[in-house]
């Protein structure tokens, strides 16, 4: 839903005062995905058999994007495909019930080149329950990842095969994606906390 | 462009895109938000496209246990309780009275310890007296309760998932700038409102969400207890639901009639004249449902007295809902069973 992580806050998170840096704008944001574009492209040879697939929810915007490249670099209607993972997270457990949303692969994936797509590659537990996901729909050819930003800090043996910008972060940082489609504007942005500026205020 | 800005957001990725809930218990509407509401509904949507895969199963409450422990009669209710934790991975064992400790007259409180004992995750409770799911939701503190039909007071489940068939049928909140869809809607309740715990769930369910609520049907079946008592008179329940006796004035611009089972048994305990004259007078027809606004739906809780309370043209025919209800019901409890047994995490 639009801007819902904007406007709810997890329970249990403390509240802290937190700094926020840039580290894509809009322009930056739509020259990755346009070299991410050409990089399909090129490793596929072509856009034949490809079905990109969006990890809910704003992975389904940024594959939207690719789609949208592809049409304009080589005039092709690659099919888009919507992927939720809620139900098959292995840590459920840890971090409690998020929201499900309705996956949506009208064209089926069997024989496919699928591309995945998300925002942030990080532990990588997304992308391995997407992965289980798809699987239920059929047996794609070949699975490869696209990412905007990869963060590090893996806990699977999980590599993106197309990454919009490598971000070596902490693991106390959050890196926060905006994007026009639910938060009214693009943009990448690493938040901390600013001791710094706590201290100033007491 | 400013690099740097302070602000007090916590909690910004996307680990956490919803609020993850803390409820542990559905036992009814009454305390349920809106926004919990719409929040459940919206789940079930996303469990609803499950049911429709060629693969029906995801592996979210693999390792889970959940226990449907009923005390009076039922098929749908059950059944789609169980699929629901089926499809979800979790195990499902099915306990019913009879044929259990109760036949050597084991209480439900020690009935209930006994399955918590055993690290049982959710207890699915029918019972004909109104409140025992609220005593095991007291005296439990390990298990999460759902309520699926107590005595003659509340079937919350029932309750969402007939919210769920109006969403769909007339629109979604998230696809509407202008809010939910059943803001607004004038839902006519029509038949033995008094004994029915569908009903008074459907009470609360319909008016949390803005809608407007008639019941119809003889003035001996209607729920004054329940319009008189305090929490529903002093709240601003009292100017949502209104009581129409005479069926046909209560239908005229009704977005949604629900007809209700009519018990028979009724008839012998004083509370019709005869069933000749039920009839005649809060059949839902296709000539009562004329008055209504056009694209009106029928909703019924099953199982139906077809020409009863409902006649066989409208039972079956275009504007009736009753076999989307049940499928509905499946992602509904999915949705709940979800909520509840994964919990907010830690």
């Amino acid at each position: 839903m639009a801007g819902s992580n904007a406007v709810r806050q997890p329970v249990k998170a403390p509240v802290k005062r937190m700094q926020e840096r840039q580290i894509m704008n809009q322009e930056d944001v739509r020259r990755a995905m346009t070299r991410v574009a050409h990089e399909i492209l090129e490793r596929n040879r072509g856009a034949e058999d490809l079905v990109i697939v969006g990890i809910h929810t704003r992975g389904v915007h940024l594959a939207h994007r690719i789609a949208a490249n592809l049409a304009e670099f080589e005039g092709v209607n690659v099919p888009v495909a919507s992927l939720d993972v809620s139900l098959y997270r292995d840590d459920l457990r840890v971090r409690g019930q998020s929201k499900v949303q309705p996956t949506d692969i009208p064209m089926g994936i069997q024989g496919k080149r699928v591309v995945l797509v998300d925002d942030v590659l990080y532990t990588g537990r997304t992308v391995r329950a997407a992965m289980d996901a798809l699987v239920d729909f059929g047996r794609p050819q070949q699975i490869q990842l696209a990412i905007l930003l990869d963060r590090g800090h893996r806990e699977l043996p999980i590599r993106a095969d197309y990454v919009g910008q490598n971000l070596p972060t902490s693991i106390e940082e959050r890196v926060m994606v905006r994007l026009l489609e639910t938060d009214g504007a693009d943009e990448v942005a690493l938040i901390f906390d600013d001791k710094i500026g706590a201290k100033r205020d007491s | 462009m400013a690099l740097s800005r302070t602000i007090d957001t916590p909690g910004l990725d996307d680990a956490f895109p919803v609020e993850p809930s803390t409820r542990r218990h559905v036992l009814d509407l009454d305390d349920f938000s809106k926004e919990e509401i719409t929040e459940v509904l919206e789940s079930a949507r996303g469990m609803k496209e499950v049911l429709g895969r060629d693969i029906k199963k995801v592996p979210a409450l693999r390792g889970k246990v959940v226990v449907t422990l009923f005390y009076e009669a039922s098929t749908r209710t059950r059944i789609s309780f169980e699929e629901a934790g089926k499809v979800l991975s979790a195990d499902v064992i099915n306990m019913s009275a009879s044929g259990s400790s109760t036949e050597k007259g084991e209480s439900l409180l020690n009935t209930g310890l006994t399955i918590q004992a055993m690290g049982v995750d959710t207890i699915v409770v029918r019972h004909p007296h109104s409140g025992a799911p609220y005593l095991l939701a007291r005296q439990l503190n390990k298990v999460n309760i759902i309520n699926a039909g107590d005595g003659l007071h509340a079937h919350p489940t029932q309750a969402l998932l007939d919210l769920y068939t109006v969403q769909d049928k007339l629109g979604w909140a998230a696809d509407n700038p202008n809010g939910n869809s059943i803001e607004g809607l004038k839902v006519v309740i029509v038949g033995d409102v008094l004994h029915s715990r569908v009903a008074r769930s459907n009470i609360w369910g319909f008016a949390k969400m803005g809608a407007r609520i008639v019941l119809s049907g003889p003035g001996t079946l209607m729920p004054s207890d329940m319009l008189r008592s305090g929490r529903v008179a002093r709240s601003q329940m009292a100017s949502m639901v209104g009581v129409e006796t005479d069926l046909d004035r209560a239908i005229e611009g009704a977005d949604v009639v629900m007809a209700l089972r009519l018990q028979q048994e009724r008839q012998h305990a004083g509370f019709l004249p005869s069933l000749r004259e039920y009839i005649r007078r809060w059949q839902v027809t296709e000539d009562r449902l004329t008055k209504a606004n056009p694209g009106v739906i029928v909703m019924h809780p099953g199982p139906m007295n077809e020409g009863i309370e409902i006649s066989n043209n409208v039972a079956h025919g275009g504007a009736s809902v009753i076999e989307e209800q049940v499928t509905n019901g499946v992602a509904i409890r999915m949705a709940l069973l979800y909520r509840l047994t994964i919990g907010p995490g830690n």
